[in-house]
């Protein structure tokens, strides 16, 4: 049925290495894509990219890379870097979505140095590096966000990372801290963006609480499949995600990091 | 009660230290990220007829808590502390034990601890460094506490009751040596169970003690040979569930290296009911509540296990709170396997300050959302439930770790059910 009527479409995403990165309850925001497409008539085909498969673009609309602890962080780092080139190819040049979270954000940029020392390599897709602090940046996060001109929006989360990430002068943030650490504890700014892809490092996940970009993502996704421009998606009746927004919004002002 | 405990040990750190060296039999430690009051329980009531204990039952578990312990256990023999694993380092140090019982590391409370693999770390650490006559005893189907060191190794025994795979949750799937996946011949409980590494060969320790023949009697108990060198004996628990095996386990380990018999170990089972809270009934209006806590998604997706083979509700109250005691990080219960449980759910009445999360993670899991109840306030959601409960029956409650306490007080101030801290430890 699906794909049969108009305007219906399959949504290809591409799971990188869900066996090794999935600590902060990854597979919440998978349910979100699976469900928010499900509900437009949309039906979401989610494919495991592990170790031994390759990365090829254009077969993928969507990518999402979730969270580990160093340790499997450092199992799939050089794995990922070398297909760093078919997937900048993919998000980059091929304009297929992409949501990083924590431990995936951090392998997207150029580098990720541990805890312990240990380099590993990192995509390049984002214009950032990161280096393991002394100190965990732990706690409620609220960020204020602007993905379309005009269209301010605020993503609620919980971060918890040893990582301290730089973006580059010319990148882009995901959005300006209002409450929590974010990217350093220091710069006031949380995440990065670059075209159709967004990396953070907020988990709790982030998608449940935060509906929009869910849909964000999704309609950039369609745009991928299609080839044309992001469609505009049916509006959800969404009073349990607002609620669950409005208490994680209260916990980061009550008690977001402070650096 | 840990006001004087607090004190003594912001005063005088090394206080624990002498407190600790005039117990005569020492002092018995146990440790785990699921199921230590459990353990420590079962161990108490094992070794109560033999020793004066100085034994911390109400849960408190942190240095302080330690501390208050063993000043009030006047003429106690033998301490047997339950602590915190981000504490054992420091307790161990201090107390310098006879005995150290090591159950299980598990993603818990990342928010405070960081990761999993630092707490590792750091266990492998202090065991390293304990005194050279202190007796190990770990569980062997726990690939981070199996290879501590040279000890009593404990396990499961019984393929018949492993799961068929690793649950999604599974923490510590790949060999803590070399990185490859492990191999399980069973998996048990998360990721404790017989694994094998396929690249360098690390693998489940030979058993010391096993549980072999196990029979689930649903929510009600427990079955099993417990199998020593002494000899081997059926053995019944009054406690559901897989994850109690292990908990009986580590107790009757930790209990014959302290000198009790094959004999003591069964009386003691025997005469062991509920750790508080942990497991607990209390008859309302003529139905009754099933308390069950739930704090990771190891143990509860353990619990929802349970449930399920024990014939589940229509009814549940999901109870999710983020106080530092249950993690301010509430993104667990996304990765808890509550799908078994739902399914076979009419209403489930989501509760506690994060009760719009637990709405959420019922609603994506597909939960038809006109049948979950949002109620915050627990004394209301424990209402609700039991109106939708029917004469006789029981409601089952899910709570998390300050929300069970708030619940046990509110139970208690309506004159329903004694505060655990009155009853009979």
């Amino acid at each position: 049925m699906a794909g049969a009527g108009a305007g219906m479409s399959v949504i290809r995403v591409g799971h990188l290495y869900p066996e090794y990165l999935n600590i902060y309850a990854d597979r919440g925001n998978i349910a979100v894509f699976a469900r928010r497409a499900a509900w437009r008539g949309h039906e979401l085909e989610v494919r495991a990219i592990s170790l031994d498969d390759p990365i090829v673009p254009g077969a993928h609309d969507l990518y999402y890379i979730g969270g580990g602890q160093d340790r499997e962080q450092l199992l799939v780092a050089a794995n990922l870097a070398a297909k760093a080139e078919p997937l900048v190819e993919a998000v980059i040049g091929g304009g297929a979505a992409l949501l990083a979270v924590c431990g995936g954000y951090q392998l997207l940029g150029r580098g990720y140095r541990g805890f312990h020392g240990e380099h590993m390599p990192g995509v390049g897709l984002l214009p950032l590096e990161t280096v393991a602090g002394t100190r965990r940046m732990i706690g409620d996060v609220l960020l204020d966000c602007e993905l379309e001109p005009g269209e301010r929006r605020t993503l609620a989360g919980f971060e918890n990372h040893a990582g301290r990430t730089k973006l580059d002068p010319n990148a882009v943030p995901l959005g300006r801290v209002v409450a929590g650490f974010g990217n350093d504890g220091e710069s006031g700014y949380e995440g990065c963006r670059i075209g159709r892809a967004v990396g953070t490092y907020l988990h709790g996940p982030l998608l449940p609480r935060n509906p929009w970009l869910a849909d964000w993502l999704l309609a950039q996704a369609l745009a991928h499949r299609s080839g044309g421009e992001p469609p505009e998606l049916a509006a959800l009746p969404d009073e349990l995600e607002t609620r669950a927004h409005e208490v994680s919004t209260a916990r980061a002002h009550a008690r977001g990091g402070r650096s | 009660m840990t006001v004087p405990g607090k004190l003594i040990s912001r005063l005088d750190p090394a206080a624990i230290d002498r407190l600790a060296a005039r117990l005569a039999a020492g002092v018995a430690v146990i440790s785990a990220t699921n199921g230590k009051t459990t353990t420590s329980a079962i161990a108490a009531e094992i070794l109560r007829p033999r020793f004066r204990l100085a034994h911390n039952h109400s849960g408190a578990n942190l240095v302080s808590g330690i501390a208050s312990t063993l000043l009030a256990a006047d003429g106690a023999e033998l301490g047997l502390l339950e602590v915190d694993e981000g504490a054992l380092p420091e307790v161990l140090r201090r107390v310098r034990p006879r005995a150290v019982c090591l159950g299980n590391l598990f993603r818990d409370q990342l928010d405070r601890y960081g990761e999993l693999e630092l707490v590792a770390e750091r266990w492998r650490q202090a065991v390293a460094e304990l005194p050279a006559g202190t007796t190990l005893v770990l569980n062997g189907d726990e690939p981070q506490v199996g290879s501590l060191g040279a000890g009593i190794v404990y396990g499961l025994d019984d393929p018949s009751v492993a799961r068929p795979a690793l649950q999604h949750a599974a923490d510590s799937k790949y060999c803590i040596r070399c990185g490859s996946p492990y191999l399980y011949a069973a998996a048990y409980v998360g990721h404790l169970g017989d694994y094998r590494c396929p690249s360098c060969g690390h693998a489940r320790p030979a058993l010391d003690v096993a549980a072999r023949s196990i029979e689930l009697h649903g929510l009600e108990s427990v079955a099993f040979d417990l199998v020593t060198p002494a000899g081997t004996q059926r053995v019944e628990l009054g406690l559901p569930g897989l994850y109690n095996v292990y908990n009986a386990l580590g107790a009757a380990a930790l209990a014959q290296a302290l000198g009790a018999s094959l004999d003591e170990i069964a009386a003691g089972l025997a005469r062991f009911s509920a750790a508080f809270g942990r497991f607990e009934r209390i008859p309302v209006r003529g139905k009754q509540l099933l308390l069950l806590l739930i704090k990771n998604p190891a143990g509860a997706n353990e619990v929802v296990r349970t449930l399920v083979d024990g014939g589940p509700p229509a009814v549940a109250v999901l109870a999710l709170n983020d106080a530092i005691a249950d993690g301010r990080d509430v993104s667990w219960i996304w990765d808890v396997d509550f799908e078994p449980l739902l399914e076979r759910l009419e209403t489930v009445v989501v509760s506690g300050a994060r009760a719009a999360e637990l709405a959420l993670r019922c609603k994506y899991a597909g939960f038809d959302e006109s049948r979950i109840v949002v109620e915050p306030s627990l004394g209301h959601a424990v209402d609700r439930g039991l109106a939708l409960t029917p004469a006789g029956a029981e409601l089952v409650v899910l709570p998390t770790y300050t929300a069970m306490l708030a619940l046990q007080r509110l139970v208690a101030g309506r004159g329903l059910a004694k505060p655990y801290w009155e009853r009979a430890a």
